[in-house]
């Protein structure tokens, strides 16, 4: 394990972040998504390219008892068009037909009647799709809210690309094959956690093994 | 055919003419149509249905089976083989999202008579769609279409070359490539090119109202908010994007080229520029 990157990120998510605080920062964003645009849910919707399949991360609203962990296939349906072109989109007045949107209520028993959908693009990836189901019904749409649900699906990628990150972290240091940095993390970890003088002891001890490992 | 990323376009492979005009050659220049003193909306698109112009949604597929959509000319979907050529088999499947199915309303309403093909560039697998769109825009390209509404860009750095190489491919040979704009602040492609006609919404309700934009990258803005539009099975949405304000510029092309079937991509630009609603059209 020589990548010195990831074995940053792996650091860096053993001292400051975890899965759960990364999950709780999506909850907030797809919360502040649903009560920006007065709408009955919201979600944040990630790939998993080894399964080429779209994953509830996040739900807020209506659904969220029942999609978290949701699967369906990226190839196809709404979210599936926005995450392959990388596009935003917004449709409305679905007239409760089951057969729309499977991608966003499948198994939910909540058919949404409109949504508005973006990618969440970092770097030149696209990472998911943030969805805000059912404004209100009185309400045109307008080009000032796809401007928003922008703004919005770019802090979501970039806490997107965090939390994959931080799993990648967790994969290093739990995983088969990358358990021998775990001591990494908790000596991080242990030095982030001193006061003053044990702390600048303690991080002139690193300096010192660093240079006798030859870093 | 060629591989998605060949370099093999027939640019360097035509005989080299002289570029050059020599004081006797005048007359071989001659426009074939005539140009008016006053460029109208008139003049460029009135009366006209796109009757005898080919159009090409580059798409998700489309559900020809909608009342609003009618018979397509043609329909293919696009994937990559083993030896990386390009695979254009018919496509049997239809639309895998709605959103082609919308596009194709949207230009079978502005130009009932033109002919609409679908080539679809999407769901067959999520992983190489970056290669399956070059795949479907080289096929399109290659099938002499008149107008290529792409309602869609990839992020991908290392495809922009080959897609700024077939825009350019395009507009030599007459095939005019309309492109959505990106509404989100990324890199994107191929809207960025300046071969390409580049689309934003506008916000008006009259589908034929289109705007010039002195300010490009997105040179015309057309209808992209609250459109009602086909969808798959049989349904009827309200949609907005410019992915929905591309196909209505696609149609306004199809219309003018219908009507002027001589103007070459820079000549088609010059008139939706002087017919444009904020600039000769509005009149």
């Amino acid at each position: 394990m020589t990548d010195q990157p990831d074995l940053r990120a792996a650091v860096a998510a053993g001292v400051v972040g975890s899965e759960e605080s990364f999950r709780a920062l999506l909850s907030a964003i797809v919360e502040v998504a649903r009560s920006i645009f007065g709408a009955k849910a919201s979600s944040i919707l990630l790939l998993d390219e080894e399964t080429e399949e779209l994953v509830f991360e996040a739900v807020v609203g209506e659904g969220e008892d029942t999609l978290l962990g949701t699967r369906f296939p990226a190839g196809t349906g709404i979210a599936g068009w926005v995450l392959a072109t990388r596009t935003p989109l917004v449709i409305e007045d679905v007239h409760n037909d089951p057969r729309f949107a499977s991608d966003v209520a499948e198994g939910s028993g909540y058919v949404p009647k409109g949504l508005m959908a973006a990618p969440l693009l970092h770097d030149e990836g696209a990472l998911g799709v943030l969805s805000v189901l059912d404004r209100p019904e009185q309400t045109l749409f307008s080009l000032q809210e796809m401007e928003l649900l922008g703004l919005f699906a770019n802090q979501a990628a970039i806490a997107v690309d965090l939390l994959l990150k931080a799993r990648e972290a967790q994969r290093l240091l739990g995983g088969d094959d990358g358990s021998e940095l775990e001591v990494v993390a908790r000596l991080a970890k242990a030095v982030a956690a001193l006061e003053d003088e044990r702390r600048e002891a303690g991080l002139r001890l690193l300096d010192h093994l660093a240079k006798t490992l030859g870093a | 055919m060629h591989d998605v990323t060949g370099h093999s376009w027939d640019a360097g492979k035509a005989a080299l003419p002289a570029w050059s005009l020599p004081k006797d050659a005048v007359d071989r220049i001659a426009l074939p149509g005539h140009w008016p003193e006053r460029v109208t909306r008139d003049w460029a698109l009135g009366g006209s249905t796109g009757e005898g112009v080919r159009v090409c949604i580059l798409d998700s597929g489309v559900d020809a089976s909608h009342p609003l959509v009618g018979e397509l000319e043609s329909a293919v979907v696009i994937s990559i083989g083993e030896d990386e050529e390009i695979v254009a088999d018919e496509d049997t499947e239809g639309d895998v999202s709605g959103h082609g199915t919308a596009c194709a309303g949207i230009v079978r309403r502005l130009a009932p008579d033109s002919k609409i093909s679908s080539v679809r560039v999407l769901g067959s697998s999520f992983t190489g769609s970056g290669a399956v769109l070059l795949g479907g825009l080289r096929y399109a390209i290659e099938q002499g279409f008149d107008v290529i509404n792409m309602s869609l860009s990839t992020t991908k750095k290392p495809f922009a070359g080959i897609l700024h190489e077939l825009a350019d491919s395009a507009y030599f040979k007459r095939a005019v490539l309309v492109a959505s704009a990106h509404n989100m602040p990324v890199e994107s492609y191929p809207w960025r090119f300046s071969s390409v006609i580049s689309v934003g919404s506008h916000e008006e309700p009259d589908p034929l109202d289109f705007y010039y934009n002195p300010s490009p990258p997105v040179e015309f803005f057309g209808r992209g908010v609250n459109v009602e539009v086909p969808w798959v099975g049989g349904r009827t949405l309200t949609v907005s994007g410019n992915s929905f304000a591309t196909p209505h510029m696609s149609s306004i092309c199809a219309l003018i080229l219908s009507k002027h079937p001589e103007l070459t991509p820079f000549q088609l630009k010059s008139v939706l520029y002087l017919t444009a609603t904020n600039v000769g059209g509005g009149t």
